[in-house]
């Protein structure tokens, strides 16, 4: 198990080098940001050529990517076009996403995982099929509209919540966002789950637990539950970095300024620094993320080890 | 209305557990006294794309704060645009090409160091220099010795314009390398504004904390969320704030600002979307505004491509001119906060200023069955086809191109005449213009820096001019524009720039769209709420209470 | 609790659990026996699983359904003629925003077309993306992740650290990137983008199926009697894995034909002028305080899509599971 970790961990080293490599190069493949600083006008060619050069834009492509790597290693993640620090601009960004994403990610087990169990119980009963109406208007009315009209019921009809979300936060204000955030994926989740239930209800164990007389309650929360939880952990994990850094309508709706909308912007106005920063981030989160569930595989069910 | 069952709700909200959510004390519930110049208003913001320096600061978002912190030599009237007087006393010229400048006595900084003649020499200075890497370098161009300090190519070989010298501490004297008679109207542009010592000392520490000559004084600033701006009572000017301050709040999308607005947790929104327009009577009940600002939006051509600047081409473009429908689609896309555009200037000019209603003529008049004609007669539109690009990434322009589109294709009777070209950044699209690859129309806007005609049309028109995009070149044109500059006669000048404007619109050197309003809309707490032409409001001159 | 756990009757199979499973994992015959001839092949070859499910499906009520509601969706992608007469590119500015109306049953969309019109015709690219890229992800995801999931080790790093680079590759940045040099004005390039960026979440997904299912008896015991890899993997494995996959790749059929109207709003998606269900979805997004008719027709479509694939592949999943049958 030690020795699995450690080998998981060290695998990270080349998948870090790729990912910011491949990030690195597809940011440069979009050609010269500096074009898009001067506004409606041509930026005057003495000017640009400084400013490439402050970027240290105008030398070729590895080594600005060792150039990059080597403050990396240092602790500099270089600076945005609006001259502000891509550590700054991370260190306000990434708090405020990750209790983001905790906040979803709390809605996707509790509410996603109950409907699942429900549904997954009382199959074709009415319930199932309201949640799964639910699922469908989730799944097609975007994002934006249901986060909108939300805004405007609780915010502006209601006054429940203020509409925007206040630069500090905190998880209270957090509740709805992570709602509209965690929507598409509840859906995921409850359907998942609903499934695995489905199918492991009639299976030797659960049947085993029943004939042994257990309380129901029992049978489902840890012999039925237990072992449906596998590919509702799969996609949770994989879900994480998209919460992360791809909440770019939630954010934009609720007004946070998180690393989905940093990112956004890095890579509308084509700042490397700031894109390849982010990403960097994200790319350690996936992989805790990743390893995180292979191990809980092993808690889930027990046949599966590592070595 | 609603601000009374907002009221309601809000006592029960807490009540609903969802205290913390809910109205936690926003920086805008307190001071509620009437009339009171004390109370602090809230207004959307977004985030400045530079530091806020004044000559590097080349969009609306950062020049909203430089308006209200800093005060330069001329200023623009919020109402009319004219030129005024601010800190200049006199700047007198005999031959349209030396100035000298005297500044007004009595004015400081708000860290209580007076404004001299040097304050605006060295900014003047530190703006042109090229090492400092200004966007807004250019503007002072016409400024002798501008070609030493920022030149085109290689190393500066001075530190500073030969054009301008310190005579006194309260003069001093501008050379220009051409004559340019309206260069003291241009003076109100904030990258001319004058920097206290503090800049050049501690740069660092300014840029968090920019120290101007304002009405206001910044009092907190977090980059990326918030900027508390108070009113600085000992401020020396007739202009001082009317209220005890501004909080500018980041929003990243408008829409967001709008409903925080109805909910009553924003004063002053100042760009309302244009989704919202339709209900925004009812929603705000009269507590919005809509007034023409100095931006118009055009369509330009590549005239580098042969098939755009052949003979017989200016029929194609006047054809599709035509083929537009543009009063249908201000009314319907843009719920009538943009007019149908008539002369390739604004109308914030003013007619003394060369604003010139129906200059175009016809020729901006919907007609589909002329606009058939001159399509054919022009030899049909390039390849059969007009595409015209625009960015993708901001301004939602995808809506009134589709329009206009459907406008054309409905007009020539063929359904596939216009198509949309989105690029994906704006990057990428001023670099595809930058390199020449354009090849059919595309989205062009213009936003005013100053209100002169000449600046609607020297930097578009004239040739390899900054913002000429479609590098129209015309020697009738260059040579009106030149013996207007020259002019010292200001009515003389500007019938001399309209009758440039008049060989653009011979040869539709590019087609006039519309021209774009301000629009804001504020909480019942607000009164007395203005843009000025830029689309800025006048916060001096908003109350609260 | 007051409702008691339903087992319907299958508890005799309690006790001998693994014993059965065996049974329907590995000898299929023992189900020919009471299934009658009909099915069999002419040289009475035992049934397979699959052949098994098809049999099923075909019987089943809410397969027949859905599969005639895709039928409809394939014929009115061909041929939208059929059922609207307009031209989905006739737009009068005029008419914008306004409702039902003699003749336009679905009103006008922001710009004055039909939004019926729209929709039948809107369906042939968004139909088309979705299907194409959730089969294309479908595939390679499990196929990837599932031999990821079944070999271990060597093999499992590699796939599952390079689904973790492409994990970290941003959809806008990749849009922007690999979508702007592409000219050609047809679907396949958004789909390919689609499947590029889409297979590592349903590999990630077929992985752990797949590593759970080989924990199983009969999987043990198939290869405690010889059964080779491919055999193991297609007959043991892949029936009992594919439930997760299916309920992914179905949900994701939506989001793809919503990721193509993405892509578009970047500049990067179809061409226009395209007429698709997402485009028209995030075209009357801004507007769902004025016009909430502009949006619900083209959102209702993929929702009714959405729904018919979600039932096949809830009726697929029920036919491949032996427990499920009666």
């Amino acid at each position: 198990m030690g020795r699995y970790v450690v080998r998981r961990l060290l695998q990270m080293i080349p998948v870090f080098i790729g990912a910011t490599l491949l990030i690195f190069l597809m940011v440069n493949v979009m050609g010269d940001p500096i074009a898009g600083l001067c506004g409606e006008r041509q930026c005057d060619p003495a000017t640009a050529a400084q400013l490439k050069k402050e970027f240290g834009l105008d030398k070729p492509v590895w080594q600005q990517y060792l150039t990059y790597m080597g403050n990396v290693f240092t602790g500099d993640f270089g600076t945005a076009f609006n001259g502000q620090k891509v550590t700054e601009l991370m260190s306000t960004a990434f708090p405020v996403t990750i209790r983001l994403t905790i906040v979803a990610i709390i809605f996707e087990i509790v509410i996603g995982i109950t409907l699942g169990v429900i549904t997954g119980l009382k199959r074709g009963r009415p319930v199932d099929t309201s949640v799964l109406l639910l699922t469908l208007v989730v799944i097609s009315v975007p994002t934006f509209v249901t986060g909108l009209l939300l805004q405007l019921l609780l915010g502006v009809e209601w006054g429940w919540i203020k509409p925007s979300v206040s630069p500090d936060a905190n998880f209270g204000e957090l509740i709805v966002p992570g709602l509209v955030l965690a929507s598409v994926s509840l859906a995921y989740v409850t359907r998942l789950t609903r499934t695995s239930i489905a199918e492991n209800r009639r299976s030797d164990y659960v049947r085993t637990a029943i004939a042994k007389g257990l309380p129901r309650r029992r049978v489902i929360v840890r012999h039925l539950l237990r072992n449906s939880l596998i590919p509702v952990i799969t996609f949770i994990g994989t879900d994480i970095g998209a919460l992360m850094g791809g909440a770019i309508v939630t954010e934009r709706i609720f007004n946070i300024h998180g690393v989905g909308f940093q990112l956004y912007q890095g890579i509308l106005r084509q700042n490397t620094q700031t894109v390849v920063g982010f990403v960097t981030v994200l790319v350690l989160v996936f992989l805790v993320a990743n390893l995180l569930v292979d191990l809980l595989y092993a808690v889930l069910d027990p046949r599966i080890r590592y070595a | 209305m609603r601000g009374a069952t907002h009221a309601k709700w809000a006592a029960g909200a807490a009540a609903v557990a969802l205290a913390a959510t809910a109205c936690g004390g926003g920086g805008s519930d307190n001071g509620g006294g009437s009339g009171d110049s004390g109370a602090v208003l809230s207004s959307s913001w977004g985030d400045p794309q530079n530091p806020l320096e004044p000559a590097n600061t080349n969009e609306v978002q950062g020049g909203k704060v430089l308006d209200m912190i800093f005060r330069g030599l001329k200023r623009y009237d919020p109402k009319t645009g004219a030129a005024k007087d601010m800190l200049a006393e006199k700047i007198d010229t005999s031959d349209s090409k030396n100035f000298t400048v005297t500044v007004k006595s009595g004015w400081k900084f708000s860290n209580g160091e007076p404004v001299t003649a040097k304050s605006f020499v060295d900014a003047w200075n530190y703006g042109a220099s090229l090492k400092n890497n200004q966007k807004n370098a250019y503007f002072f161009g016409y400024i002798e010795g501008y070609d030493k300090v920022h030149p085109d190519s290689g190393k500066q070989t001075a530190d500073t314009l030969s054009g301008l010298k310190v005579t006194g501490d309260r003069t001093f004297t501008v050379k220009l390398s051409q004559k340019f008679s309206t260069f003291p109207d241009t003076l109100g542009y904030p990258a001319f504004a004058p920097l206290p010592k503090v800049f050049f000392s501690d740069h660092a520490g300014w840029i968090k904390k920019p120290v101007g000559n304002g009405p206001y004084e910044i009092q907190s600033y977090t980059k990326g969320s918030k900027m508390s701006l108070r009113k600085w009572d000992a401020y020396p000017g007739t202009d001082k704030a009317k209220n005890g301050g501004v909080d500018l709040k980041v929003y990243t999308d408008n829409n967001t600002a709008y409903t925080d607005l109805m909910a009553g947790n924003l004063d002053l929104v100042d760009d309302v979307p244009a989704a919202q327009l339709k209900n925004v009577k009812a929603d705000l009940q009269g507590r919005y505004l809509n007034t023409p600002a100095g931006i118009i939006q055009t369509l330009a051509f590549p005239f580098y491509d042969k098939n755009w600047n052949k003979s017989g081409s200016e029929k194609v473009r006047k054809g599709l001119s035509m083929a537009i429908n543009r009063k249908q689609i201000t009314d319907t896309i843009f719920q009538k906060t943009r007019t149908p555009a008539t002369d390739w200037t604004s109308p914030v000019l003013g007619e003394k200023g060369g604003f010139q209603d129906g200059l175009c003529g016809g020729a901006c008049e919907y007609n589909p069955s002329e606009a058939k004609k001159l399509v054919k007669e022009g030899g049909g539109l390039p390849g059969g086809q007009v595409k015209i690009s625009y960015n993708a990434d901001t301004g939602s322009h995808k809506e009134w191109v589709d329009a206009v589109c459907n406008s054309i294709n409905n007009s020539l009777g063929n359904d596939k005449a216009c198509v949309g070209n989105p690029v994906g950044t704006f990057a990428d699209f001023r670099n595809k213009i930058t390199a020449k690859k354009m090849s059919g129309p595309f989205r062009a806007g213009w936003q005013m820096d100053y209100p002169l005609i000449q600046n609607f049309l020297q930097p578009l028109y004239y040739t390899n001019a900054s913002s000429n995009d479609g590098h129209w070149s015309n020697k009738d044109f260059d040579k009106l524009v030149n013996q207007a500059n020259s002019e010292t006669d200001t009515a003389k000048a500007i019938s001399l720039f309209q009758d440039a404007e008049k060989v653009v619109r011979d040869n539709m050197a590019a087609i006039p769209l519309w021209y774009q309003n301000g629009s804001a809309g504020w909480s019942e707490r607000l009164s007395n709420v203005a843009l000025n032409p830029f689309s800025v409001p006048v916060y001096d001159e908003i109350k609260v209470g | 609790m007051p409702e008691p756990f339903e087992s319907e009757g299958a508890i005799s199979g309690a006790g001998m659990g693994g014993a059965m499973d065996l049974a329907v994992a590995e000898g299929q015959t023992l189900e020919t026996a009471p299934g009658g001839p009909d099915g069999t092949g002419p040289a009475g070859r035992p049934r397979s699983l699959w052949s098994d499910a098809w049999r099923d499906l075909r019987r089943n009520p809410v397969f027949i359904i859905s599969a005639l509601v895709i039928l409809f969706l394939v014929v009115i992608s061909l041929w939208p003629s059929l059922i609207a007469s307009g031209n989905p590119l006739k737009c009068d500015l005029a008419k914008a925003q306004e409702g039902s109306q003699p003749g336009h049953p679905f009103g006008y969309d922001g710009q004055g077309c039909d939004v019926y019109t729209r929709t039948v015709y809107g369906a042939r690219k968004s139909v088309t993306v979705g299907v194409c890229a959730t089969l294309g992800v479908a595939l390679l995801g499990s196929v990837l992740g599932g031999l990821a999931g079944f070999f271990g080790g060597f093999w499992d790093s590699l796939l599952s650290r390079i689904t973790d680079i492409f994990f970290a590759i941003p959809v806008v940045l990749g849009g922007l990137v690999l979508l702007s040099v592409v000219t050609s004005n047809t679907v396949w390039p958004v789909i390919g983008f689609m499947v590029l960026l889409g297979w590592p979440q349903i590999s990630r997904i077929a992985r752990g199926s797949v590593i759970t299912a080989k924990q199983n008896d009969y999987v043990q015991a198939a290869r405690a009697l010889g059964a080779s890899n491919s055999r193991i993997l297609l007959r043991h494995i892949a029936p009992n894995a594919i439930a997760p996959v299916i309920v992914v790749a179905t949900i994701a059929l939506g989001t793809y034909i919503a990721l193509e109207a993405t892509l578009s709003y970047l500049g990067v998606g179809l061409k226009p002028p395209t007429v698709s269900w997402g485009i028209d979805i995030s075209a009357a997004s801004p507007y769902i305080r004025n016009a909430p008719h502009m949006l619900l027709w083209p959102a209702g479509a993929l929702a009714v899509t959405v729904l018919a694939f979600i039932m096949l592949g809830d009726a697929v999943r029920d036919a491949l599971d032996p427990k499920l049958r009666s």
